[in-house]
């Protein structure tokens, strides 16, 4: 199985006077697994459709194994697509769902009928080859799509929101599916989704988008503790991460003055020179540590909310000055609403944003 | 849950002149109509029972075996062709046309044409003097023959066309319903398949428009079977006896001739042949519903 990587260069793509990319760069390697994330209308599934072929660039190229093939046909682009709705061929069998493209285009019988039952295995499918979609669960649906699209043994496996019709278990049990698929085959992936943990789970690359502009594209690790800016932080993680708003100072060392409280900015990596201007600071409920109460970087809270979540606790609590914030802690935590603690903001765990542009410091 | 005394009986008051006009008007009609049939009435109805005397005669009449010869020509013609015709409207339709609300009128408009009207129309422009064969040889294309309306073994199929040209329309808004349900992305997975596009439509699209196709065909069939003032206004069931249909004899027999009696057989035979045709498939329906 060939694989190839994809380059995009300045594409541009609109309909009527809508832009909704522009100028866009984006290079794919071999075998790696790149995730577009963000909200509905973010532009990643038009980005996703360009690289198919299923809609009209205005300008720029898309390369994919080294050919340019902006002007291709889709069948002609050595890819793959699976569906948010699956897209079956609904009075075809499973199997005459995944040979039908391979039939019309004159692949010799004994090849397709070694390529569907070879995805049909991987995908435990053997069973199920004469039923019809109908017959077949949700997830088993989605598996008989992608079993369509493996076995065109494509170059590049396009997913356009696989697991969004699905509920919350299947989504889980398929997107190991996915990873594991993914491991074997060595494929090149791109996979739109605007659901964080599938991102985070499955990427080498997360592009996180908005806009129709790439907010930045890095590594899940590198996107979930460097966010590089508001609209990143915010959308990535859940339980959501806590934006107390304030300002930096530099009057005795960094630091970060919100209502009353001062925190130590001391061991926070700077993009720049930090500067006397008010700021937003970010810190994931994880990264909040309960301490003693003569802790001098610490703040003290009252418990407004207990919400437990089996494996952990999220405790909502609220500063002196109004600010709200969440963190998570043990199970076992005996923390009652009303109670008043003491926490600490660890520094190199903080993400600071400009108030204005939402850029990180 | 138990509904009180008064409900029940305001929701039955409700009901009872739907109930009434059902039993007086088609079970009592019909079972009126099938001892008409076994008696020996002509003008005026009368209770003499003669037993299938009018059925024995009926089978020998020329008239109706023409007319039973010519309604399943209409029928199996009329619902094919209109189905074909329809379908491939509304997928000339589907291609994203401009001005797609105007065509689709145009389209529907012969539907609300009664068949009095369209059989005048069609019979003008069937008509060798005066319509396409007269346009055509003005033209200057001398041998140019239509004069299908005129003789007797091509007469009915005269009124396929009109018929085709009525109702066409109506199938094709059908279609383009069921066309525009079709999921977007089975579209793009089928273009990424590289299916030809008239390769979607036929293995794809029209496997999965059962539905519209059943809905079309049943409204089309219900046409055929009363199918009479297109006869009337287009050929009057000429030439001769040549476009003859099954209700039109029913109507002559019954008001020109004043046989009622073998007027109501021709009739009887119809409903027996139409429930002969629809039990089976309503009996499968069930079975179906049943089954799930």
């Amino acid at each position: 199985m060939q694989k190839s990587d994809v380059d995009i260069r300045s594409l541009q793509i609109g309909f009527g006077g809508l832009k909704v990319l522009e100028n866009l760069n984006l290079h794919i390697a071999k075998s790696e697994f790149l995730v577009l994330l963000g909200p509905s209308g973010c532009g990643k599934s038009t980005l996703l459709n360009a690289i198919a072929g299923l809609i009209d660039v205005k300008g720029g190229e898309i390369h994919i194994g080294g050919r340019d093939v902006t002007g291709a046909e889709p069948k002609d682009r050595g890819i793959a697509m699976v569906f948010q709705s699956y897209a079956l061929y609904p009075r075809m069998s499973v199997r005459r769902n995944m040979s039908f493209g391979l039939t019309v285009a004159g692949t010799p019988r004994d090849e397709i009928e070694r390529r569907v039952g070879e995805a049909a295995q991987m995908l435990r499918l053997t069973g199920l080859l004469d039923r019809r979609p109908s017959e077949l669960s949700g997830g088993q649906r989605q598996r008989v799509a992608i079993g369509r699209a493996l076995v065109r043994h494509a170059g590049v496996y396009l997913f356009d929101e696989p697991l969004s019709n699905l509920d919350a278990q299947l989504r889980a049990e398929l997107r190991v599916e996915i990873k594991r698929l993914h491991a074997r085959l060595g494929a090149t992936m791109i996979y739109v989704t605007h659901d964080q943990i599938e991102a985070l789970t499955l990427a080498d690359r997360i592009a996180v988008m908005q806009g129709g502009v790439i907010q930045q594209l890095d590594t899940p690790k590198k996107i979930y503790r460097e966010p590089v800016n508001r609209f990143v932080a915010s959308f990535v993680g859940s339980p959501a991460m806590n934006f107390i708003p304030g300002r930096i100072t530099r009057d005795s060392g960094v630091e970060f003055i919100a209502g009353k409280s001062r925190l130590s900015l001391n061991g926070y990596a700077f993009c720049g020179q930090p500067a006397d201007a008010p700021a937003v600071l970010g810190i994931r409920p994880e990264h909040i540590e309960l301490t003693a109460s003569d802790d001098p970087s610490s703040v003290s809270a009252r418990v407004e909310m207990v919400e437990p979540m089996g494996a952990d606790t999220l405790i909502w609590c609220r500063l002196a000055d109004g600010t709200a914030f969440s963190f998570r802690h043990d199970a076992d935590a005996h923390v009652r609403v009303g109670d008043t603690l003491t926490v600490r903001f660890p520094a190199d765990a903080l993400s600071l944003f400009d108030e204005t542009s939402g850029q990180r410091l | 849950m138990r509904l009180s005394l008064n409900s029940r009986l305001s929701a039955f008051s409700a009901l009872l002149p739907a109930l009434l006009v059902m039993l007086v008007v088609y079970v009592g009609a019909t079972s009126w109509t099938v001892w008409m049939s076994l008696t020996n009435s002509r003008m005026l109805p009368n209770n003499n029972f003669v037993g299938l005397r009018q059925y024995e005669m009926l089978l020998g009449n020329d008239r109706w075996i023409t007319s039973v010869h010519n309604i399943v020509i209409y029928g199996v013609l009329l619902v094919s062709l209109a189905l074909v015709v329809g379908f491939l409207l509304a997928v000339a339709i589907d291609q994203r046309v401009r001005a797609e609300d105007t065509i689709r009128s145009i389209y529907l408009y012969p539907y609300s044409m009664s068949f009095i009207v369209t059989g005048l129309v069609w019979q003008w422009l069937l008509n060798p003097t005066l319509g396409i064969q007269h346009v055509l040889r003005s033209w200057g294309f001398e041998g140019a023959t239509f004069d299908w309306i005129v003789r007797p073994e091509t007469a009915i199929y005269c009124l396929v066309i009109a018929g085709v040209w009525q109702a066409s329309g109506l199938v094709m808004a059908i279609m383009l319903a069921g066309l525009r349900g079709v999921d977007e992305e089975i579209w793009k997975a089928a273009r990424v398949d590289g299916l030809p596009k008239w390769r979607v439509y036929v293995s794809i699209i029209v496997p999965m428009m059962g539905a519209s196709f059943a809905t079309a065909a049943v409204l089309l069939s219900t046409g055929v079977v009363r199918l009479y003032d297109l006869s009337v206004s287009m050929t009057n069931g000429g030439p001769g006896i040549a476009s003859e249909v099954p209700a039109k004899f029913v109507m002559d027999h019954l008001f020109e001739r004043a046989n009622i009696g073998l007027a109501t057989a021709a009739a009887t035979t119809m409903l027996i042949t139409v429930i002969a045709v629809v039990a089976p498939y309503l009996y499968w329906r069930a079975r179906k519903g049943g089954m799930r």
